[in-house]
């Protein structure tokens, strides 16, 4: 649902190559084409990248003075840098324990992330597929689904602690539990969206039923698996960091714990700005991967 | 006549709650082999309904299909449809849009490279082997309506269903995929049975015009023979008298006699 929004960025003028490069031309054959796409792209790329530039750098300012009088509570950009520089410059220090470099903080908490929401990946199109199938798997699970979606992420930290008796499974479950629902919700509707075209197609051609998951349903629904995928991963980051703030041991979201409990505010800030850039790759990774998926698809 | 394919006695009844709709009406038709059928009609008289029974899409209440002499009623590709919206797989290139078919179909009578030597003569039926790794969203309306020719042919199919396989494209394409349908009929020989509600179209391509009544509980109203002879040329036939005897014909049948009522 959110996919299309990727695509608005595109420029909106672009200058004619000619008219700068022209007087600049002097022995070599070709240079003024050459030389206008990159000045072209430089302003591409100058046109994305500095209006979000002058925004940080601008609430930057803003927070500094903000923060820097006597007696704030929280620190000022200059004094986090200077305070978490160590855990910046080397990320990858490992003095056993949990005292460990933040590469290792998230690195474990990508790895549950990655085991937790690979699960729910082939859970959701599964039972997505069933639901979005078949009248009575929908008319049975549905309502149970509507119901066990609402369900916070950390309420079933409990009982999954309960059950598995262990922190790692734990988290786990919880990222897969977390993820899951849009994954199926999403590609069930993709499957009843299947036009009617391509299944009497499936059927004049006498596919199989294997054949027909293959080769129909999976590219046809594609869409919105990936955006049910989008959604469960952003969803399994945002769950993973509260989990780990309860089950402890190396992750990102232990690490913010520990840092608040002994009260060092700017590593904190260091850890929430990593989690945030974190999120937006995986955010953008699936989304390019569904781009590559669905390439014949989505332009229908 | 020598039944080829035969529609006995079909009925057809939409149940939906406790309303129920008689679409079809006691539909009898036989069609010989190589013949070319139109079925013409009111829009919602239930001609597509009836191909959708013929391609065993739909199922009939009562009667049935009748494709030499055995009964059919599920859908195969020795009844291949070209829909209306060329319904292409859009992941799939041209190429494998027509493969899919011929994989299931010839998967043990033809070895690997005479399939694809088969995607590719079917494609160069419809001139449209240039075009075989372009994705159908790559290529124009009528294209596309080649490509799907080509996947139905390319299946061998007894009987060639074309359910209004022109009324999405402009004036010019039409015509001119028109004749080249003419000229594979001609060509191959097929089987064709074509909806339409197209007059011309009709009167153009067709030995035979079933002509139906409004619904609900349509019927076939009249069949009408097109005596023109073969190959037939747009250009000469627009004066001749014989094409515009049929062609009034028609359009007395569907203006005058049963003419569109708006309320349906």
């Amino acid at each position: 649902m959110s996919m299309p929004a990727m695509k608005t960025e595109m420029p909106a003028v672009v200058t004619p190559p000619a008219a700068t490069a022209a007087p600049v031309v002097t022995m070599t054959p070709k240079p003024a084409p050459r030389a206008a796409a990159y000045a072209r792209m430089a302003k591409e790329t100058g046109a994305r990248v500095v209006p979000p530039l002058i925004v940080v750098a601008l609430l930057l300012v803003v927070w500094e003075l903000i923060c820097r009088r006597a007696g704030s509570s929280l620190p000022p950009p200059s004094k986090v840098f200077k305070d978490t520089r160590e855990l910046i410059l080397d990320p990858f220090f490992d003095h056993g324990g949990i005292d460990k470099g933040l590469f290792w903080h998230l690195s474990a908490s990508l790895q549950r992330v990655a085991y937790g929401f690979s699960l729910a990946a082939v859970a959701g199109i599964a039972l997505g597929t069933l639901v979005g199938q078949s009248v009575w798997a929908m008319r049975g699970l549905d309502p149970l689904f509507q119901v066990l979606r609402t369900i916070p992420p950390l309420a079933w930290l409990p009982l999954s602690l309960a059950a598995f008796r262990d922190g790692q499974p734990s988290a786990i479950f919880v990222i897969f539990i977390t993820s899951v629902w849009p994954i199926i919700i999403n590609t069930a509707v993709g499957i009843r969206n299947i036009p009617q075209d391509y299944r009497n197609v499936a059927a004049v051609v006498q596919l199989n039923p294997l054949e027909f998951f293959t080769k129909i349903m999976i590219p046809a629904a594609a869409p919105y698996m990936f955006t049910g995928l989008r959604i469960g991963i952003g969803l399994s980051w945002l769950a993973i960091v509260a989990a780990e703030m309860l089950i402890g041991g190396v992750g990102i979201g232990f690490f913010i714990w520990d840092a608040w409990n002994s009260s060092h505010i700017s590593e904190i800030i260091l850890a929430l700005f990593y989690v945030g850039i974190i999120g937006f790759v995986l955010d953008r990774l699936i989304a390019a991967l569904g781009k590559v998926v669905t390439r014949g698809t989505a332009a229908n | 006549m020598q039944a080829y394919l035969k529609l006995d006695h079909i009925d057809k009844v939409f149940t939906r709650g406790n309303a129920t709709t008689e679409v079809l009406k006691d539909i009898n038709l036989t069609i010989e082999k190589g013949e070319y059928v139109s079925i013409i009609g009111h829009s919602g008289c239930g001609k597509s309904t009836l191909l959708n029974i013929v391609a065993g899409l739909t199922g009939a209440t009562n009667g049935g299909v009748l494709l030499e002499d055995r009964e059919v009623n599920s859908p195969g590709p020795d009844r291949a449809v070209v829909f209306q919206n060329h319904s292409l797989l859009p992941w799939l290139t041209v190429y494998e849009n027509v493969k899919l078919g011929v994989d299931k179909v010839f998967a043990k009578t033809k070895s690997r490279a005479e399939r694809d030597a088969w995607v590719m003569h079917n494609l160069s039926l419809v001139q449209m082997a240039h075009a075989k790794d372009k994705r159908p969203n790559e290529i124009s309306g009528g294209m596309k309506q080649r490509v799907g020719i080509a996947r139905a042919l390319a299946m061998e199919p007894k009987v060639l269903l074309l359910d209004e396989p022109f009324g999405a494209l402009d004036a010019l394409t039409r015509a001119h995929l028109q004749d080249s349908v003419m000229a594979l009929h001609q060509k191959l020989g097929n089987t064709i049975l074509m909806i339409t509600h197209d007059v011309d179209e009709a009167v153009l391509l067709s030995d035979r015009i079933v002509m139906m009544t409004n619904g609900p509980s349509a019927r076939i109203g009249e069949v009408l023979e097109v005596p023109l002879a073969r190959p037939r040329k747009r250009l000469e036939l627009a004066t001749s008298p014989g094409y515009l005897k049929c062609r009034q014909r028609v359009l007395e049948f569907l203006y005058e006699r049963h003419s569109f009522v708006e309320a349906a």
